[in-house]
Formats: structure tokens, sequence, C-alpha cells
């Protein structure tokens, strides 16, 4: 998940569809996000490389919609609804998630987790 | 025979041990012994022995007057065997004694060299000035006004020169060092050579051809004081000026119970190094009482006593043994204190535990008579009030001076006082005279009662008590280098007092390279780290 200048950023993701849940006025998703381009990268608790700026889920509300969409805490948010989440400012990505027109949100995220996962069933089969 | 033996010995191994006293009597001693020797040839004359020996090293004398067959010639000494003693005798010694305890035959006369030194500068020049005059009036040129300016710049730069010695010189001994000062030694021999060699000049080229050019003779006088100023400023720096650069931290330890302080010495001999820390001493260090060790000792004694070593088969450890026993002997030994060393640490010791509470019983029973002391001076001191001017013309029939109103309010606090200094062991340094005096100093300079209490409450430096306790005691010092040579990086030497002894290392102070670092003040520049977390 670091990120080297120049070059793109591969990583493994999962989609997670959240449908967002009307509660009185607004439109919510159950989760908070923290991270940005310019936000202080050094702070951020669940990222590996202490200068990746991209967008982190820092807390999940438990049974919201988030949850129940099986979002984790400490994910990295890749791309929301298509629109790119790894080079955004902190508002801009709140903006993205927060739109009123639409009821799903469908998230790509990565988390470390998936990595290892693709790595064991490499090993497991070595010929392939 | 054996008493003529004996007589001769006596003399030869007296001049021996007295020699060893001081050297200054030396000679005195040697013409002494060599007028006994040649009266002992003419005749025979049974002379009672000089008084000095039998003072000093009568270890000395005593093995010498041993002779092989001793035991069978001597019997028990009685008081009118060859060791008698008449009247005259014991106040010969009583006298020797009073002259080698001080060293007050060396100060004076180090005194009175040094002034007839000075004697000698001063009048120098005032001597080539006046000779002239005196040998040769006649023949002598008419001094003219340059000649009389000299006269003016010469009386001038000698009261200069009279000043600036007795400023420096003549100071009052504050010490009695074992050796001479070497700087001083060295500078009066340099005077005196300088004084010696312008003479020479003055006697040779001046006084035999007699010189008529006067102006030429007060021109080689005022040089002359010139160059004795040039000398003082000489001594000035290598008396004074050398040593006040610190180059060695000291560490100074007291042996008893630990004290430790670091000092900062700059270049000097070790006898005067230790004179600078005997008086930092005194100011520094809290006072010696003996009575704060008695724990420790006991302590130890019960170590001791706990364990006990019996030698079960029979061998003896003598101590002088020669040869290859001597090794077995000294075998037995370590392996007996390594026996008792590894059975008291294997025994289950709980001194410890008796330590422990001990004190704490010791440290909260203080705080106690600590804190009811403290209440009885507070109330004692409400009861005393300082009269104002007006009310002096009122009421004249109760006034006190400072004296009476402490032997007023001292009943009240004098038993909580008394308690308070028993607890910490205290009571020998202050005694009830000296603690009204201080409480009428207190009460005169309008101080608290904490202030007075300070004196009490903390064991102060040993300037602050009476003057038996800290009158200028007979200190040693002992050292393995020379206590004239310099301190050096690793000089160790004691300062051995009656009670006690300061252990003293030095250490030299490291190079210090220091390098600067530029800062340009427009450079203090600061951005903002933020750190949010929206909720969505």
């Amino acid at each position: 998940m670091s990120f080297v200048p120049g070059q793109p950023v591969t990583a493994v993701v999962e989609r997670v569809e959240i449908q967002k849940l009307r509660q009185g006025e607004n439109l919510i998703l159950g989760f908070s996000i923290g991270g940005g381009i310019d936000q202080d990268p050094g702070q951020n608790p669940f990222s590996e490389d202490k200068s990746d700026k991209g967008i982190y889920v820092t807390r999940i509300s438990p049974k919201g919609p988030a949850d129940l969409a099986g979002l984790k805490m400490g994910d990295k948010i890749m791309q929301v609804n298509g629109w790119d989440m790894t080079m955004v400012t902190h508002d801009q990505a709140r903006k993205k998630l927060t739109k009123k027109r639409e009821d799903v949100v469908r998230l790509l995220v990565t988390r470390k987790s998936l990595e290892e996962a693709v790595k064991h069933s490499k090993c497991s089969y070595p010929k392939h | 025979m054996d008493t003529e033996s004996t007589y001769s010995g006596y003399s030869y191994y007296s001049g021996r041990s007295r020699g060893s006293h001081r050297h200054g009597e030396r000679s005195r001693d040697r013409h002494k012994s060599r007028s006994k020797d040649s009266r002992s040839e003419k005749s025979v004359t049974i002379n009672t022995p000089p008084a000095e020996p039998l003072l000093g090293d009568t270890a000395v004398r005593g093995e010498q007057v041993q002779d092989d067959n001793w035991g069978e010639t001597t019997t028990a000494i009685t008081g009118t065997s060859e060791h008698s003693l008449s009247q005259e005798d014991i106040v010969r010694i009583t006298k020797d004694l009073e002259d080698s305890v001080g060293l007050d035959c060396r100060r004076y006369f180090t005194r009175t060299l040094a002034i007839i030194l000075g004697l000698l500068v001063f009048l120098t020049p005032l001597a080539f000035l006046v000779l002239p005059h005196i040998l040769w009036p006649d023949k002598l040129q008419s001094c003219g006004t340059a000649c009389e300016g000299l006269f003016i710049s010469v009386a001038f730069k000698l009261l200069i020169l009279l000043l600036a010695v007795w400023a420096l010189f003549f100071r009052p001994a504050r010490a009695g060092l074992p050796r001479v000062y070497v700087f001083r030694a060295l500078l009066a021999v340099l005077v005196l050579l300088f004084v010696i060699s312008y003479w020479l000049f003055y006697g040779v080229r001046i006084l035999d051809s007699q010189d008529e050019n006067y102006q030429g003779i007060v021109q080689y006088a005022v040089s002359l004081v010139d160059a004795l100023l040039f000398i003082h400023y000489l001594a000035i720096v290598l008396l004074e000026l050398r040593q006040l650069q610190p180059c060695y931290s000291v560490c100074v330890t007291r042996s008893t119970d630990g004290e430790t302080r670091h000092y900062n010495l700059g270049q000097l001999s070790i006898q005067r190094a230790a004179l600078a820390i005997i008086e930092h001493y005194y100011c520094d260090f809290p006072v010696h009482n003996p009575a704060l060790l008695s724990a420790s000792k006991s302590r130890a004694a019960k170590h001791l006593a706990g364990l006990k070593v019996y030698n079960v088969d029979g061998e003896f450890p003598a101590a002088p043994a020669e040869g290859p026993g001597n090794n077995a002997a000294a075998g037995i030994a370590h392996s007996q204190s390594r026996a008792m060393i590894a059975a008291a640490a294997r025994r289950r010791d709980t001194s410890h535990n008796e330590l422990y509470y001990e004190e704490a019983e010791h440290e909260r029973r203080v705080r106690k008579r600590r804190a009811r002391l403290v209440v009885a001076v507070e109330e004692a001191f409400t009861h005393i009030k300082r009269m104002q001017e007006e009310e002096q013309k009122k009421a004249p029939g109760d006034v006190m001076d400072p004296r009476e109103a402490a032997q007023a309010i001292f009943p009240s606090m004098a038993r909580a006082l008394q308690k308070y200094l028993r607890t910490t062991k205290q009571q020998h340094c202050h005694s009830m005279e000296s603690i009204q005096q201080h409480l009428a100093f207190c009460i005169t300079n309008n101080m608290t009662p904490k202030a007075f209490l300070e004196s009490y409450l903390t064991p102060g430096p040993t300037v602050q008590y009476s003057r038996d306790f800290w009158r200028a005691r007979q200190w040693t010092l002992i050292s393995e280098a020379s206590v004239t040579s310099g301190l050096k990086d690793g000089t160790i030497f004691l300062l051995k007092c009656v009670d006690f002894s300061l252990v003293v290392t030095s250490k030299k102070i490291p190079y210090i390279q220091m390098s600067e670092e530029y800062i340009d003040p427009k450079s203090h520049k600061f951005v903002l780290r933020l750190q949010s977390e929206t909720s969505v």
C-alpha cells in the first residue's frame, strides 16, 4: 500500500456496498473517516506507512449501515462510486460520501488482511 | 664495659634522632655531640644524656640500648638508673616541647629574612644616590633639572613599590604549611641576585672609578627601581594570578560519614591546595558529629559477633612464621575468612529488617519532637514585642534589653528544645549559654521563630558553632607525592584530623571545544498540523 511517486498504485481491494440510512433529514452511513492530503499522516493509527495520506475508516458505529455491509475499522478507502480517494483532501472525501442524491455508495477498500490472504493462496499453489 | 658502650651509642644515636626533628636544630646538635666526644677522649666522664633524645623516638633509643646480654646485666628500671631525670632536665624538656609544637621559630625566621631583604631592596637606590655625595663630593658634576626631575620619579616609584610590597607580602599569615612556599623562595633569591648584581656593577664601575657623571648614576638608580617594579609584577603573576583560572576539579570526601563536595582549583601546589580545601571545609561541610556514627558501629559489631571460627584439627596459624610455613598459615587464615563470609551470606539475616523499622521509628520521633518544638518557640516569641519610641516614655518600668528578654522567654521553650537536640544527638554542640545568646541575637534583629530555629534543625557548617569546635586544629597532610609539587590529574592525598580524615582526589577539567551555529531570526516558521475526523 505504500505510494511510490510516478508508479501506479496496486492493491488488493474488496467491494463494499453500503445502503444509506435515512435519519430525519440526513442520510448517514455509520462510520467516520480520517486522513487526506491536507492532514498530518503521522498521526494516523491505522496506516502502515506513516506518510500515507489516504482516507481511512477510523470508527464504525455498531449495527449501522457500514457495519452491516462489512466495512471494518482501519480500512483504507480507494474509490467511492468510481471517484478516486487516494489523492483527495479531507473535505472532498466527505463530499463524495455524503451526496444527497445517492442512496447507495459502492466503495473499494483495502486492508492488510486481504494482501495476506492472496499471498497465502498463492503460496499454497506454487505451480499456479 | 656495658655502660661505656651504651653511652657512646647514646651520643651517636641521639644526634641521629634529634636530626629527625627539625633541620634548623641540626647544626646546633652536631656541635654538642662533637664537643662531648672530644671531652670523653680526655677523661672518662659520666654525663647525663641531653634532654631531647628522651623526648622523641623512644623506640629507637630502646632497641639500641638492648645489647645481647641485656637480660642478665640490667634489672628492673628504677628511678636511679641511667634514665633518671633531674629537675633541670624536666624544665628543658618542657621548653623544648613548646618550641617544637609551634612552628614559631620558623615563622619568625622567615619574617626576619623578609624584613632584611626588604630593607636591603629599599635602601639600595637611596644608597646609590647618596654615596657619590659622601665619597667624592668635589669631583661630582652638579645635578641639572633633568636629573632633579629623576629624583622625583625615584621617590614616587619607591613609594609605589613600598605600598605594593606591603599589600602583597605583609598580610597576616593564615596557616603554617609543612614545606616552604617554593615560588616565594625563588622570588626572594631572584631579588637578592638582582640587587647583588647591581651592587657589583656599581661597586666596580662607579665607586672604584669615582664617576663624575651624576646624572648617569641617578639614571642607574632609576633603572634599578623600574626593574624592581617589574619583579613585583612577576611576583603578582606567579603568586596570585596563576592559580585563579580553574584547572582541576577536586572531590573531597569525609571518611567517617561520606559527605562529599566538589571544588574547582587552579594550578596549585599540593600543600596550598590542601589549605584551600580546609578553608572550604569549614564553610561547606556540616559539622562532624561522632554521635551519629554509633549506630553503624554497633551494627558492625553485631555482624562480627554472630559467627566464630573454631579450629577442630589443632593447627595453629601462628603470625610470623617463616618460609613455607608462612604460606600455610596465610592459607588457613584465608580459608577461615572465606568460610565466615560464606556462612554470613547464607545465614538468614534479619538485621536489615531491624534497621528499616528502627529508622522509621526514629524518623517519626524526630518529626514529633520537631513539631512540638516549633509550636513552643512560636508561642514563646509571641510574648515578646518590640517597644516603640512613644511607649518608651510612657511605661519605663517593665523594659528589658535583648538579653533579659531572651532569658525571660527561654524557659518556656527550653524543654522542647532540649528534647529535640537529644533526639537528633546534637546536644553537645549547643550549650545553654550559646542558645540564649542566639535567642537574644534573633530578638534584636527582628527574626521570626523559624529563623531562630534554623540553626538547630539542620546541622550547619563548622564555622557556625562555638570557637572550641572549629578553632584551627592540627591537620596532617598525608601524600605520596611531594607536597610542594603541583596538583596533577589523579593526585590523591589525605588531610588527617584527630577524629576523621578528608580524602581528596583531583581530576583535570577537560579541554572544551566550542563551536558556533548561527540561527537566522527569520527562520523560525511554523505550520499547522491538522487531524480531523468526520463522521459520514
